[in-house]
């Protein structure tokens, strides 16, 4: 009834090729964001940034970069912590060689190494393809964690191996270290993933876009056409990991403050963000966000239903979370293998006729 | 023998035996990859949770013993685990397979992910999470025979992993080629649709290879579990059995082994002569460096069925 285009004219090329065709989108997509910047911050406290909105943003943010690779490029990739790693370590180390430099400028050069970095993995993708390119980005994934446990340069040779950020500020507001406020870490992040999700939409619509997909769809076909896999394949592999990268500045620097590289960009870290794409939907930069929703929201849900719903013991509870964790990812990938995005599209078709389907 | 080479041969000999207990791994999962083409990444966890079980059966305090205040005989109890993991395949089969026939490869990834949390908080709430050792009567320590006579120090528990190994491959291999399922197993591999036209069930077979490689990984959980222990870092072997998946290729049982072996031996010499020169522990990197530098020449493995691909 009122989600209808009905009376909604396209008269130029622009407006027919717009992201939000609709009108109802569009005016929903600037509520959520002006939500998101206004709204949000007035009610947030330290906890609910630290446990749900800055995992939600950082985690999202990596699995835009993930699913370009994954969902654009079909190029599956479980070495997703170690380019987070790279992008961590490179703002670290940025951020202790420059002390002046401008907190953007830290996180976008971070995502720039961690891309390069994701070209010289992506070479084997040129030879190899499918699971056994999944099992030679693992290659990535152990190889940086190692390097960063090892070589004292990284972590400037500090005694505990660890990594911390400094207190840095950005127009003279706090971002950084432990005395910076949850909002102004919340936005910074916020304002980062917006600009770059709104990117990402427009590089996957365009030229370049098209071919990724192309190259996914089937290789051989593409490069008849006219595609030059190395090209298209090497590009989403950088484009992917400057996404990763800057998520994982972003994870270490705002949210985390410290790091140690074997827990935070742990293989655990590859398989979470690949589930975030996979039950937000492959090929989505919606999915994305649903997916990261998904997957941070849930373990706390079931933990405080569990421990405070039920009084389980927390050491049983974990258990059972990893059991029901497991339950629902098989559940949603039985259920809807192509993801909440998939889902959300549904819903709407199924708004546009109601209540009158016939 | 000078000490040297004495060194040297020692390092290759334990390295050849840690190769034998990656293939231990590595065999469940090409067995399932070659009957549905799925990546099994529950293999691990599925090792960790036969031995597990096979534990519990056989131990004071488990649930065997606090039902019926008795505990099993191992080889009862190995009977009664691998009617376990029969159980565990057919549900396997009855809950998630079954509904996610012709999925892209990489949704029935995840779902294997996704049975790897399940088994592996089941294991934890069922028998629970601390650490067991693991004793079914294999000889430990070292070998007195070799010592004595060349002076080399080889695990008993590693040669008797060989011999298991190498028999387990005899009967596989057997049961692959004379039997009426081996074949049909070798039809579905082949092409399911014309398997399933001559008649030949899809789901039975997945139960049965699902079976199989349930065993598999009760033998793999049993030689692990009495190397270091039961304990939840033994799911983590899965980690160590894909370089040599991709270096022996995902479709090849002897690539399984071959693969095995060639980790095994290339991670510990690198460990012991280069390892130092870098700061250590290159064992958890090197094997995938390795394989993929293979695949670079041969991007379908050592032994992999060559990859044909048309427009």
């Amino acid at each position: 009834m009122f989600y209808r285009e009905t009376g909604q004219f396209k008269a130029s090329y622009q407006t027919d090729q717009a992201i939000f065709p609709i009108a109802q989108d569009r005016w929903f997509i600037l509520a959520v964001t002006a939500v998101a910047f206004i709204g949000v911050p007035l009610l947030i406290n330290d906890y609910w940034v630290n446990a749900i909105f800055l995992p939600f943003l950082c985690y999202g943010m990596a699995a835009i970069g993930l699913n370009i690779l994954t969902g654009y490029c079909g190029q599956v990739s479980l070495g997703t912590g170690g380019f987070m790693a790279v992008g961590a370590y490179a703002s670290y180390k940025l951020m202790s060689i420059f002390p002046e430099m401008n907190l953007i400028f830290v996180i976008l050069f971070s995502g720039g190494i961690t891309a390069m970095v994701g070209i010289l993995f992506g070479i084997p993708s040129l030879r190899i393809k499918g699971f056994y390119l999944a099992v030679a980005t693992l290659a990535a994934q152990f190889f940086l964690v190692w390097l960063f446990n090892k070589a004292g340069w990284f972590y400037n040779y500090s005694a505990s191996g660890q990594i911390t950020v400094t207190s840095r500020d950005l127009f003279g507001v706090l971002i950084t270290g432990p005395s910076a406020s949850p909002e102004a870490r919340y936005l910074f992040c916020l304002s980062f993933i917006a600009v770059f999700a709104l990117l990402a939409k427009n590089i996957v619509r365009g030229r370049i876009g098209r071919a990724w997909m192309a190259i996914r769809d089937m290789d051989i076909a593409a490069e008849i056409i006219g595609i030059k896999p190395l090209d298209a394949k090497l590009s989403a592999f950088a484009v992917s990991s400057f996404y990763i990268g800057m998520a994982g500045a972003l994870y270490f620097a705002v949210w985390l403050g410290s790091a140690e590289p074997g827990e935070a960009f742990g293989i655990e870290q590859s398989f979470l963000v690949l589930f975030i794409i996979i039950i937000g939907g492959l090929g989505s930069i919606l999915g994305a966000f649903l997916g990261s929703a998904f997957m941070v929201l849930m373990p706390i849900l079931l933990k405080n239903l569990m421990v405070g719903g039920f009084g389980v013991m927390a050491a049983t509870a974990k258990h059972v979370e990893i059991t029901i964790m497991g339950v629902l990812i098989i559940f949603f990938l039985i259920v809807e293998p192509h993801g909440l995005a998939r889902l959300w599209q549904i819903g709407k078709e199924k708004l546009r006729l109601w209540p009158f389907p016939h | 023998m000078g000490g040297d080479l004495l060194f040297f041969l020692e390092v290759v000999i334990s390295g050849l035996m840690a190769g034998v207990m990656y293939a231990l791994v590595a065999l469940g999962f090409v067995l399932i990859f070659k009957a549905s083409g799925i990546f099994n990444f529950a293999q691990g966890v599925m090792a960790l949770f036969a031995a597990l079980a096979l534990f519990d059966f056989m131990s004071p305090g488990g649930w065997v013993d606090r039902w019926f205040g008795f505990t099993f005989p191992t080889w009862i109890a190995i009977i009664l685990t691998i009617g376990v993991m029969i159980i565990v395949a057919w549900l396997i089969e009855r809950l998630v397979l079954r509904y996610l026939v012709n999925q892209e490869p990489i949704i029935l990834f995840m779902a294997t992910i996704g049975l790897a949390y399940v088994l592996e908080g089941a294991g934890d709430i069922l028998f629970g999470s601390d650490v067991k050792v693991l004793d079914i009567g294999i000889p430990q320590g070292a070998s007195d025979w070799l010592l004595d006579e060349y002076g080399l120090y080889v695990e008993k528990l590693e040669v008797v992993a060989a011999v298991t190994a190498a028999t387990l491959v005899t009967v596989l291999a057997i049961f692959f080629q004379k039997t009426r399922i081996g074949r049909a197993l070798r039809a579905v591999a082949d092409d399911h649709q014309a398997a399933l036209s001559v008649g030949i069930s899809l789901r039975t077979i997945w139960v049965v290879v699902w079976s199989v490689s349930g065993m598999v990984a009760l033998v793999a959980g049993i030689m692990w579990g009495s190397k270091s222990g039961v304990q939840f870092s033994l799911s983590l072997i899965a980690l160590k059995a894909l370089p040599v998946l991709i270096l022996g290729g995902f479709t090849s049982i002897p690539g399984a082994i071959v693969g095995g072996l060639i980790i095994g031996v290339g991670e510990k010499v690198a460990e012991v002569y280069a390892g130092p020169f870098v700061g250590g522990a290159i064992e958890n990197w090197f094997a995938y460096m390795l394989a993929l530098a293979f695949l670079l020449f041969r991007p379908q493995g050592l032994f992999g069925e060559k990859i044909i691909e048309r427009v």
